[in-house]
């Protein structure tokens, strides 16, 4: 008699199973109820739905850029409000850029962990080339406790560098600095003491950090922009790969999950999980989403375009982005038929929203978390399901195995 | 998609990120016969080059250019000077490259080139013959709108150089690759298709590629 394979998976309990199990029964104790959809040996659960946010200061009521204290603090509403609808993280970007007040993501994330309960606490991405992974250590350690385990970086290169000039780094030395860098981070992660020397900062010997981390490593994501070389790496480390998908056809980064899934067994890893960041704005109806979102996102491109060189914004290419590119705007249907299909094509575990891109007013931002929370996953979740989508396990069980 | 067959041509690749891996796939595609490098040894590049793009072989970069007639110069601008200046001797040396303050900092050279960067390039590597081209797109333009020669809507990538033979070379590899080719002159007049020029980032026809250098030589 020959079983099938997902309805053994659901007899036998593999070691990442019992992991699971207990990290549910730690959740429950915290007074978190966790419901885990099963169909077959599928978990649609394993798919992460975040936000990210670069904490722009938007119009307000009189069409003024708000001041940036008050965009914090409306960042900070902005998560609690997607704890309350159901989106499994909040994850905040790092520039230091006049038009972005995300230069201190760890503090905000933590004003969050007070007000919040279920909700991860993520960077999108932290710019580990020009920090100090200690540094890092401590922040986010710090965090996972104040919030009881909730804790998450990305970490990645980001697409502005004005962090290499403000700390004195070499634009130059891009790679070797992130190759370093990551390599510290993992270890303070992983295992302590950490005995460690590198050209960037003084050696470490049998060093311990506080505070330490009881469930293993924060989990830790790297985030590549398309470089074959970076979709490796992340291999090399065992680290899930996420991919910042701006523009374009997304299905064209299939050959880098494709990379990213041949390198890991090349590396001899079990499958890891794949993400994608990507900007849109759900309202009502598809026509009220690109009336609220077309001015802003014009803005945004028309100063990326004069900084940068890239093509001027057109109403066109706004349209031309959604129909076929990069752009997630519309009513929550559009959205998630989008959101799914790709999900599907790509073989994604994870799904970063990039709400709301550049100024739009607050109750606007408001508006489209509640959407994207109440709407847009709980239907993706429902196509996912009809098509037996298998996603890869994302969990911290995936993580605390990693690397070595 | 599958363009019509280029016949026994070569062609070498220097850089296996992302402009050189789909380059080097849409050349392959063609049928071309495509070796390719990176920085440092070919066992760096073999995974990526056998998963983004099977079939091209993976050599040192000195053996590339060796075993070439057109190299394909696709690495990050920042870093060219680290090749040796008479690796490209003779050769046809395709700078794909575009200088980009947030990638590559800021080298003020670069930022203040009046007659673009190939020109530098060229400097550089005095005895290549130098001509730019396949910079003027994203790479995932290039992926994806290739056409067949003569299908409407065509895009046009635009070829500069001052080496007539060398810039007539070029064209047809861009023809073969999918694209109208548009000989837009000299090397420096290549300035137009780099971040911040008139043909650079938009996905144009020959016609409309044409129009507008043409409009601007006008009121020049």
């Amino acid at each position: 008699m020959v079983l099938k394979t997902d309805y053994l998976a659901t007899l036998v309990l593999g070691p990442s199973d019992f992991e699971t199990l207990r990290l549910a029964k730690r959740e429950t104790a915290t007074g978190v109820h966790v419901v885990r959809k099963k169909v077959g040996n599928m978990n649609i659960e394993d798919v992460e739905f975040g936000l990210d946010s670069f904490v722009v200061p938007s119009l307000d009521e009189n069409a003024q850029v708000e001041r940036g204290d008050v965009t914090i603090r409306h960042t900070v509403e902005e998560a609690v409000l997607a704890d309350e609808v159901g989106i499994d993280s909040f994850n905040i970007a790092e520039h230091y850029r006049q038009d972005m007040m995300d230069s201190a993501a760890d503090v905000i994330l933590a004003a969050i962990a007070g007000r919040t309960k279920r909700i991860r606490l993520g960077t999108a991405v932290t710019v580990l080339s020009t920090q100090d992974p200690v540094r890092i250590y401590n922040q986010f350690a710090t965090l996972d406790a104040v919030s009881n385990g909730r804790a998450q970086l990305i970490v990645g290169r980001g697409s502005l560098t004005e962090s290499f000039p403000l700390f004195g780094y070499d634009l130059a030395e891009y790679e070797e600095l992130f190759e370093e860098k990551l390599d510290l981070l993992m270890q303070l992660l992983r295992e302590q003491p950490v005995t460690w020397s590198g050209k960037y900062r003084p050696a470490l010997t049998d060093q311990y950090l506080s505070p330490p981390l009881p469930d293993g490593h924060i989990p830790t994501w790297v985030g590549v922009g398309g470089s074959p070389q970076s979709v490796v790496r992340a291999a090399r480390y065992g680290l899930p790969l996420m991919l910042a998908v701006i523009g374009g056809n997304p299905l064209r980064f299939k050959p880098y999950v494709d990379l990213y899934h041949r390198a890991l067994e090349e590396y001899g890893f079990s499958p890891r999980p794949v993400g994608m960041h990507s900007h849109g704005y759900v309202a009502e109806t598809d026509e009220e989403a690109v009336q609220i979102q077309y001015p802003h996102w014009a803005h945004t491109w028309q100063r990326a375009a004069d900084e940068r060189g890239w093509r001027q914004p057109t109403l066109e290419g706004f349209r031309t982005e959604i129909a076929r590119g990069s752009l997630y705007v519309g009513s929550p249907e559009t959205v998630a038929l989008k959101i799914a299909s790709m999900i599907r094509q790509l073989g994604l575990s994870r799904f970063d929203f990039s709400y709301a891109t550049g100024r739009v007013p607050f109750p606007q931002r408001l508006s489209t978390i509640e959407l994207f929370g109440r709407q847009v996953i709980p239907r993706v979740k429902e196509l996912l399901v009809e098509a037996r989508y298998e996603p890869t396990r994302n969990d911290r069980a995936t993580s605390l195995v990693a690397g070595k | 998609m599958s363009l019509r067959d280029a016949g026994a041509r070569h062609l070498g690749i220097v850089g296996a990120g992302k402009l050189g891996t789909t380059v080097a796939r849409a050349a392959l595609d063609v049928g071309y016969d495509v070796v390719i490098s990176g920085s440092g040894s070919p066992g760096r590049i073999e995974l990526i080059v056998d998963v983004l793009a099977p079939g091209a072989r993976v050599m040192t970069t000195a053996e590339v250019s060796e075993r070439s007639d057109v190299v394909i110069l696709a690495v990050p601008a920042h870093r060219f000077r680290e090749l040796p200046r008479d690796l490209f001797a003779g050769k046809i040396l395709i700078d794909a490259m575009n200088y980009w303050e947030p990638i590559d900092g800021v080298i003020e050279e670069f930022s203040n080139a009046p007659r673009g960067t190939s020109v530098l390039v060229q400097a550089w590597f005095s005895s290549a013959r130098v001509v730019k081209s396949f910079n003027q797109l994203g790479y995932h333009d290039i992926e994806e709108d290739r056409r067949l020669s003569g299908e409407p809507e065509r895009t046009a990538l635009a070829v500069a150089g001052d080496d007539v033979a060398a810039v007539a070379t070029v064209m047809q590899l861009v023809d073969d690759l999918g694209f109208d080719a548009i000989d837009v002159g000299s090397l420096a007049s290549g300035v137009a298709l780099q971040p911040d020029g008139l043909v650079f980032g938009v996905a144009l026809t020959a016609n409309e590629l044409s129009g507008l250098l043409w409009d601007e030589a006008k009121r020049a």
